[in-house]
């Protein structure tokens, strides 16, 4: 029993984990694209496909349900591709649309089979959150012969995918084809929702494509670190989703990992170096506190001038107070500058430039002084 | 225009429409290899769309455009095309070079990858544009002149015959504006062909030698000299022309 158990956790493990990796790489240039919605229509529209497989075959199926998704998905893209070609709907508006009428029309379907005297549709709801624990080994062969043609297509496309995504409409003028690499990287998207929809299902699939993306962007200034890094939260979210739900009873995995995804994401929209809230609240608190030297050292290499034969006769704290409107932190200017090696005081606690701080101050006049002449 | 030169850029009888009302209608254009040509019209006069017809981008209801005498696709390799700095998505994970490296991409083929020498070929095409000190900062930090100047810097590392500037004078600052119109020159006189949507109908004549009056259609297209006169202005921009008119047809 316990064998069993370990078993199908590693299968599940490895499907979420899988997953996981292919979402990262995909749903970076999602998001780099600003089609995170694209993700959330696609997996909506996936769901009147489930439905209508098992209507038409009359079984549940992954292969035949799977297949249903994926066409209800795809021609869910292409409906939103044409309201934005023949209308003046814009593209979110028309992802919207999609979204909520095939949505809406999954529900209406499978409430219809739910409605039917027979038990055979029983847990076709599942696919509405995931059932990750019904993973098989087939469906993680699946899972990674995806993941290795996405990493393929990557790895051989890869200045084409960077000017897809910041640029195609240059890179169509210079005849690079964006248009087929656009196809193909949708295609993918496609089989990558119908494939997490086992897992984590309809209705969370698109914070799996979104997230990773998202997260990773706030950690990095390099598109290859960028998906990297989205592949590696997507793999740690997965199979960590997938080991706490098989610890605690009772935890469904694909919120769970959905779960774990989120933290992630709050915590590098809040900590990340340079474009996190906190890391630029504080650095906007530190240019605030800092004293402002500059002034001071100029009063300083100012008052050094007065004495040619020696520059660094010094000055007691107070003449530079005078020099100065009556709110700035002198002293904090002082010790500031000091710390740069630019001013000292003596035994007596008298101030000076140091060689230096009269250099420096010297370059700082002389850029005035140009800025002025122009 | 002398008969025997093949025009840079041939247009003949385009028709452009989206959604139903035509945007460019019947339009006749010729530039020859080696000009400046600013394209005006008032807003919603289909430059830009002009713009992407003459690289292919768009496909016309009717008509042909010819580079050199020949079908644009076949020619994808002379064009450089400077989209408006607006309309990219500039919190993009990279940095100066790699975008001006992009340039580099289209003479590189299907999965070979920029090397050393494309990287020198960028870096050449950012001194140019002064902006060298800059090859390694994130683009998410730039200012817009700057991302104008990288844009431009991208496309001279394509080492194009024809260069088409969407707006390239649009909101930037004046150093950049310098700076632009340096690299136009320096492009002039390598004998390459400008192209450039323009705005400012003040500069028309300082930095341009032919200009294209454009609104739906060409109104008038030709030497700066004898078509940038305030009568064809009238007639392109309507009433609405007003000082600007007076002040142009006075140069």
């Amino acid at each position: 029993m316990e064998i069993f158990g370990d078993w199908t956790l590693r299968v599940v493990a490895l499907g979420a984990g899988l997953l996981g990796a292919v979402s990262g790489f995909l749903g970076s240039f999602a998001v780099l694209r600003r089609q995170s919605l694209l993700g959330d229509a696609l997996s909506h529209a996936a769901l009147p496909g489930i439905a209508l497989a098992f209507l038409i075959t009359g079984s549940k199926a992954t292969v035949p349900i799977l297949v249903g998704a994926a066409v209800t998905g795809w021609v869910g893209t292409l409906v939103v591709r044409l309201i934005v070609q023949r209308s003046r709907v814009p593209y979110d508006a028309a992802l919207g649309l999609v979204l909520s009428v095939f949505f809406g029309l999954g529900l209406v379907l499978l409430t219809v089979i739910q409605k039917r005297p027979d038990a055979a549709q029983a847990g076709l709801e599942t696919y509405l959150f995931g059932q990750a624990a019904a993973l098989l080994r087939a469906d993680v062969i699946v899972m990674a012969v995806v993941a290795a043609v996405v990493l393929l297509v990557l790895m051989l496309a890869w200045k084409e995918m960077k000017v897809l995504t910041f640029d195609r409409a240059y890179g169509e003028s210079m005849g690079l084809p964006m248009a087929r690499l656009d196809g193909l990287v949708t295609a993918l998207l496609v089989v990558t929702i119908v494939l997490g929809l086992q897992t984590v299902g309809v209705v969370l699939m698109s914070a799996m494509i979104v997230a990773p993306g998202a997260a990773a962007r706030q950690w990095t200034r390099r598109l290859g670190s960028m998906v990297t890094v989205a592949a590696g939260i997507g793999v740690a979210a997965g199979v960590s989703g997938a080991v706490l739900s098989s610890v605690v009873p009772r935890l469904p995995t694909g919120p769970t990992i959905v779960l774990i995804l989120s933290g992630v994401v709050g915590m590098s929209l809040l900590m990340a170096p340079e474009r996190g809230l906190v890391w630029r609240r504080l650095q906007l608190g530190r240019l605030r506190r800092r004293p402002r030297q500059e002034p001071v050292l100029m009063h300083l290499h100012a008052l050094s001038l007065q004495h040619p034969d020696d520059p660094e006769h010094g000055h007691e704290v107070s003449v530079l107070r005078t020099m100065n409107p009556p709110d700035t932190d002198v002293e904090g200017a002082l010790t500031a500058l000091a710390e740069r090696g630019l001013a000292g005081a003596d035994g007596e606690g008298l101030w000076a430039p140091t060689e230096l701080g009269r250099r420096e101050a010297a370059r700082t006049l002389a850029r005035l002084d140009l800025e002025d002449a122009r | 225009m002398d008969a025997a030169v093949v025009p840079a850029v041939e247009v003949e009888d385009l028709t452009v429409a989206y959604t139903g009302s035509p945007v460019l209608w019947d339009l006749d254009l010729q530039i020859g290899p080696g000009t400046r040509t600013a394209i005006v019209g008032p807003n919603g006069a289909g430059k830009s769309t002009l713009i992407k017809a003459v690289m292919g981008l768009i496909e016309p209801v009717a008509g042909a455009v010819r580079i050199f005498g020949k079908p644009g696709r076949e020619v994808r390799g002379s064009i450089a095309y400077v989209p408006q700095r607006a309309t990219l998505e500039w919190d993009f994970p990279t940095d100066v070079l790699d975008v001006v490296t992009m340039g580099t991409y289209g003479r590189l083929g299907w999965f070979r990858r920029p090397g050393p020498s494309e990287r020198a070929i960028a870096e050449a095409a950012l001194e140019q544009i002064e902006m060298s000190s800059f090859a390694h900062r994130p683009i998410a930090q730039l200012s817009g002149g700057q991302q104008q100047r990288i844009l431009l810097a991208r496309a001279l590392a394509q080492d194009a015959e024809i260069y088409l500037l969407d707006e390239p004078f649009q909101g930037v600052d004046a150093p950049t504006e310098r700076a632009i119109v340096r690299v136009l020159d320096d492009l002039a006189t390598a004998g390459r062909t400008v192209v450039v949507v323009h705005h400012d109908l003040q500069t028309v004549a300082e930095y341009f030698n032919h200009v294209a009056l454009l609104n739906v259609r060409i109104i008038a297209a030709g030497p700066v000299a004898t078509t940038f006169t305030e009568e064809n202005l009238r007639l392109t921009f309507g009433g609405r022309v007003g000082v600007l008119a007076a002040r142009a047809g006075s140069v």
